[in-house]
């Protein structure tokens, strides 16, 4: 996927990273702020957002210098650059909301050693005109903040009664206390992944039928 | 069961999971009719619904999965009847059945099904619903209050997903005398109060559903061991360890520590390693990994119940040697006749 | 030099083109990190102190002004940027007559999964505290976040007394945390059944932070008082 420079119409690499390669539901990447900050949805929204900042705009600042970084300390370069970014997020997510920037913590300073942003940019980014690295890093982005999504609405409205905050059921909803505790992380993404799974066996049988 | 790891040749005993399973239920029954006189509807509701949904998960899965109809090796109905009774009953009926497709669901379905999961998927349910509903898995109601065959506890008919209907208006109504809500082992931990002994055998003090008897669950465990349906090792080792270690630590630590009576009546202990330490997919078959097995349950029984936060820790103590099973097993399986190491 | 030797098949590395690389990445990365920083600084202490004032008004409802102090063994200075090595940061709540109603600061402890921070009012003339905002903590929920909601346990710190002894070097009484149901004294909090370590955190935090920060504060509260009313 990494090698065929341009041979995939943008539509399809987009998709690639929201569907087919999810990060979160296909390649398991991620998983350590997948699984702490998605306690509501509104956190993983902002921490799917943030990530996927760091990664259009590192994956297409390596893109656009990939002729001038020499192969030995291309890893070094790309680190720098996605520190950089993840700097510049850190700060900006103070700036719109220090609530928001409680909530997710040392996670965002952790958005550095998020394998999928250095997948990316070695697996694509590196071999890649900048275009074509930016649509690959969006698509990653989007497929990620989908799945924190996912899982950080079913544990909201399940471990709070809540949607963004937006009471659903009434006060005097139960909650699961289950659901915000680490647990529940791994609960409803295994829940998740055992849905996708079946999804995929299913298409399966139907295309051999 | 007893089961004893031998060379060839090899006899079939006659004997399949649904019997024994189907006799587990047997002994259950009057566990299920004693705590139904005591609680009445609310008792009788929480066992048909948690056992339902149970059921209802197994066939689910069953679906999904495409595999064949498992209903009909009682396994699920085990299930359902002993997650049941270790809960509470004014348990939400709701939340009953949420715990019966999460035991099914996250402690079997997952695995592969019945002989796959490591875990006692009723305990794994109860631990669910401890996780998920803490305040309402430590309310408990009184026994025998004289409407119980007519009306149900208030809490019991919760509409689903909303918080239990308080009960503390319904206890001062029906106007029982004494009622602290505690279980023995909390009174114990937060009182130093020792429950009276008759109190703990007749069913009169706060206990889950299925607990409330020590004396019965003996009985009824007592024939599945004179029937050979169940290894009298697993119950023996679990509860001489917790009566040793109790002795020991009353000796030794004085009036800081409960007797050891106590420590035998009250609580999930004889509910737990009489009918759930013996579930035979998640014990060793060893001779001398299951009396370890056995032990290492005591003991952690034991070790939460005095040292930890909760009351209560006969469910993470079986958890806890479930997962150690196939471990010890390894470690501890005879030596075959003639092997060198 | 490795050139020289035929045998080599590794191409010459040029550490020459590395370094320039690495050089000019990292002073891009440098003039973006500052250039970001300077344009959101701004906007990041404005919400630093909305949060802030927000947790104090909560804390004293009549305060009409608030200004942030920094309290060091030399003294009481008006605080300028972050709290110097030593100094405790505190804020001192005026009406709107300009009278010092009361003085808040922060003590922070480790809890169970982690710091926990709390706000504590202070007032001279009961010796006590009064009352606590809970502004940071992750404990876990339906058990250690009942340091923000559970009656009895705020009960403790609507009269918490805090009183120095006689040569104002050190409290009389420390804060304690006690076992539930088991305060007997005016300095003692009645932890919360179940949620003893998040309980004791608060305590710790409160006491920590008071220990240090009342000799400090006391003997130069009339100078504070003055100062509201000057400003």
């Amino acid at each position: 996927m990494s090698c065929q420079p341009l041979q995939a119409s943008n539509m399809e690499q987009l998709l690639e990273g929201i569907w087919k390669q999810n990060p979160v539901f296909v390649m398991a990447l991620g998983m350590c702020p997948t699984l702490a900050v998605t306690v509501s949805a509104f956190n993983a929204l902002g921490m799917g957002l943030a990530t996927t900042f760091v990664l259009i705009c590192s994956c297409t600042l390596i893109s656009m210098l990939r002729r001038f970084i020499p192969r030995e300390v291309r890893i070094a370069t790309y680190i720098v650059i996605i520190a950089t970014f993840v700097t510049l997020v850190d700060y900006i997510i103070q700036a719109v909301s220090l609530a928001l920037y409680e909530a997710l913590g040392a996670f965002i300073q952790l958005i550095v050693v998020n394998c999928i942003i250095l997948g990316r940019a070695e697996a694509h980014a590196a071999n890649n005109p900048p275009l074509s690295a930016l649509v690959n890093a969006l698509g990653m982005g989007i497929g990620f903040t989908i799945g924190l999504f996912a899982l950080g609405s079913v544990r909201e409205v399940l471990g709070a009664g809540k949607l963004f905050g937006i009471s659903l059921f009434g006060e005097h909803f139960q909650p699961w206390v289950v659901m915000v505790l680490p647990p529940g992380g791994f609960f409803v993404l295994g829940l998740w992944l055992l849905f996708f799974a079946w999804l995929a066996k299913r298409k399966e049988a139907q295309h051999g039928a | 069961m007893s089961m004893q790891l031998r060379a060839s040749p090899h006899l079939h005993s006659g004997r399949d999971v649904p019997t024994i399973m189907r006799h587990v239920v047997y002994a259950l029954l009057p566990v299920c009719a004693f705590s139904i006189w005591q609680y009445g509807l609310s008792s009788l509701a929480l066992i048909v619904t948690v056992t339902l949904s149970c059921l209802a998960a197994e066939r689910i899965s069953n679906k999904m999965s495409g595999t064949v109809n498992t209903l009909s090796d009682w396994s699920a109905t085990i299930t359902g009847v002993l997650l049941a009774l270790t809960l509470p009953p004014a348990f939400p009926l709701w939340m009953g059945a949420v715990a019966g497709f999460a035991a099914v669901w996250l402690g079997k379905s997952l695995f592969g099904g019945l002989g796959h999961n490591p875990f006692n998927p009723a305990l794994v349910g109860r631990a669910f619903v401890q996780a998920a509903f803490p305040t309402a898995i430590t309310t408990w109601a009184p026994a025998f209050t004289p409407q119980r065959f007519v009306e149900f506890i208030p809490s019991s008919l919760t509409l689903p997903l909303m918080q239990p209907n308080d009960i503390t208006t319904w206890v001062s109504a029906n106007m029982v005398d004494g009622f602290t809500g505690a279980t023995p082992l909390a009174r114990w931990k937060f009182e130093h109060f020792v429950y009276p002994v008759e109190d703990m055998i007749t069913g009169a003090a706060s206990a889950s559903t299925g607990e409330t008897s020590a004396l019965l669950l003996l009985v009824c465990g007592l024939y599945l061991i004179a029937r050979k349906f169940m290894d009298w090792r697993i119950p023996v080792a679990v509860v001489g360890s917790a009566l040793l270690l109790a002795l020991a630590f009353r000796l030794f630590g004085g009036d800081e520590y409960p007797p050891a009576h106590l420590v035998l009546l009250s609580g999930g202990l004889m509910l737990g390693a009489l009918f759930m330490a013996t579930d035979m997919a998640t014990s060793p078959v060893s001779p001398r990994a299951i009396w370890a097995y056995g032990a290492i349950i005591g003991t952690v029984t034991i070790l939460i119940r005095y040292f930890g936060g909760l009351t209560e820790g006969v469910m993470y103590a079986i958890l806890f040697g479930n997962a150690l099973a196939p471990l010890l097993d390894k470690y501890l399986q005879p030596k075959v006749f003639g092997a060198r190491k | 030099m490795s050139g020289e030797q035929p045998i080599h098949f590794v191409p010459p590395v040029n550490s020459l083109r590395m370094v320039r690389t690495l050089m000019l990445v990292t002073s891009l990365c440098g003039g973006l990190i500052v250039a970001v920083w300077q344009w959101t600084q701004p906007a990041i202490a404005a919400n630093k102190k909305v949060v802030l004032e927000r947790s104090v008004r909560a804390l004293i409802p009549n305060a009409a002004q608030i200004v942030e102090y920094d309290a060091s063994a030399k003294g009481v200075t008006v605080a300028k940027g972050d709290a110097a090595d030593g100094a405790i940061r505190f804020y001192a709540a005026y009406d709107k007559d300009g009278k010092l109603d009361a003085i808040a600061a922060e003590g922070a402890a480790r809890g169970y999964s982690d710091t926990v921070r709390v706000l504590y009012g202070y007032r001279q003339a009961c010796e006590c505290i009064f009352g606590i905002r809970v502004t940071q903590m992750r404990e876990t929920p339906g058990i250690g976040d009942k340091i923000i909601t559970d009656p009895a346990f705020l009960q403790s710190f609507e009269h918490l007394d805090v009183s120095l002894s006689p040569d104002l070097k050190s409290m009389f009484n420390a804060v304690k945390t006690v076992k539930h149901g088991s305060k007997q004294f005016g300095w003692e909090i009645d932890a919360i059944a179940g949620a003893t370590i998040t309980s004791k955190a608060v305590g710790r935090g409160i006491n920590d932070s008071a220990q240090r920060l009342l000799p400090l504060l006391v003997p130069h509260l009339e100078a504070i008082k003055q100062k509201g009313g000057a400003q």
